[in-house]
This record gives C-alpha cells, structure tokens and sequence, in this order.
C-alpha cells in the first residue's frame, strides 16, 4: 500500500475531567477511516481511560469508555499501556478491559489488543512511528 | 476556623492535592472530586498524602472513574451530592485548589 504511515495517539489524561481522551477518541475514529497503520499509547493518566466499570450517570456525561471495545472493528490492533503508569497508579491490567480483535488472516482468530510495555519498550515503538498526535 | 479544601485535579498530573495539603489544620477537611478521587485509590503512590487527613470522596466521581468504594484507603468518606453541601455549611469557609 503506498503512503501508509504510521500513526500513534498517544493519550496521557484521564476520562472527564477534561475532554482530551473524548477528543482523542473521535480524531481515532474519524482517523481509522483513511486505512493507515494506527496504533494508541496508555501513559501517565491516559491509563484510567481504559479501567473497567465506568458509570457516569451520576455526572451527566456521556460514558465513552464501551467504544474503547469497538477499537478492533476499526482495525485498530495494537494499544500500548505503560506498566510504569499502571504500577504507579496501584493497578494492574486486570483493572483495565479486556479490548480484543479479529485476525482475518488467522480465520478470524481473537487476538489480544493490549500490550504491556515499559517505558523503554514503548520509547522504542515511538522512535518508529511517522507521526505522533498527543492528546 | 475551620476550612472545607476542595480538590479537583488528578494527584498525578498536578500538584494542586499537595499544595492543599500543606495548608490543611486541624478541624479542617479535604474533598475530593473529579479527577482528584484518583488519589483516595488503595495501592497508588499519592495515598500516603492523604494519611491521618479527614478525606471525604464525592461517589459520583467515582463511579464515572470505575473506582468501587472497597477499593479506596481506609478511612475515607464517601459523600453524595448532598453531602457535599453539607460539607459547605458545616465548614466555616471553603477553598477551591483549582
């Protein structure tokens, strides 16, 4: 495929008490649609997006944290989380959904969507994307 | 004089729950909301701040956070949106960390 690049959102903040992980998700979404190689990082706060058992009803605000399972369907695979950030925060990734997707050269296999890295693993990953939107 | 400290930042990202802390007094309370509750989570590296502190959570924010009561630090309040005003009028004034 020519001019396919690389593309990493990298999400640092969490879920609503400011609108960055929100916006971060629709410029996904919206992005998944052009048929690059995209992939998402966890880190620092970013983490807490991803925790399991949101319920914000009690907040009025529209509880975005269900679309986060729907990644995969967009064919966005590959979703970093920082153990550095998750360690300091006193969670682990069983705090976290479990975010899956399907391979079609696998015969639809379920794969995992997640990877845990540390924060070397991850600079590492970084040093190889074309661009970085920071959110 | 006693003071209700409002806090609404992640413990994470600013320093607003320090700062706060620094100036709590005796007779005097902390309040979490928003992405502040993120501190009264059992295990994380922020909790200590919070020790021998009169800590009170708002249970709305938590619940958008996913953060179940059992999982908080010892000790801690769980209010609702009533009891945060009764925070306010138990207190004799109120300071928003912002």
């Amino acid at each position: 495929m020519p001019d396919v690049k690389k593309l990493m959102y990298v999400n640092r903040r969490a879920p609503y008490g400011t609108i960055y992980a929100w916006e971060s998700l629709e410029v996904v979404l919206v992005g998944a649609a052009f048929d690059q190689d995209v992939s998402l990082a966890f880190l620092d706060d970013g983490v807490y997006q991803l925790t399991r058992g949101q319920s914000t009803e009690g907040i009025g605000m529209k509880n975005f944290s269900a679309i986060y399972s729907a990644l995969g369907d967009y064919e966005v695979t590959r979703i970093y989380v920082e153990k550095e950030s998750l360690e300091e925060r006193g969670l682990t990734l069983d705090d976290l959904q479990h975010l899956t997707w399907e391979d079609e050269d696998e015969d639809w296999a379920e794969k995992e969507s997640i990877r845990l890295v540390d924060r070397a693993e991850l600079a590492d990953v970084m040093s190889n994307q074309d661009v970085m939107f920071n959110f | 004089m006693s003071i209700l400290h409002i806090v609404n930042k992640s413990p994470y990202e600013k320093n607003s729950l320090d700062t706060a802390v620094g100036f709590v007094k005796n007779g005097d309370t902390v309040l979490l909301i928003e992405d502040a509750v993120y501190a009264a989570a059992k295990g994380g590296s922020v909790a200590a701040k919070l020790d021998g502190l009169d800590v009170s959570v708002l249970g709305s924010d938590l619940a958008a956070r996913g953060i179940a009561e059992d999982r908080l630090i010892d000790g801690v309040s769980v209010v609702d949106y009533s009891g945060f005003v009764d925070l306010v009028e138990a207190k004799d004034s109120t300071q928003s960390w912002l």
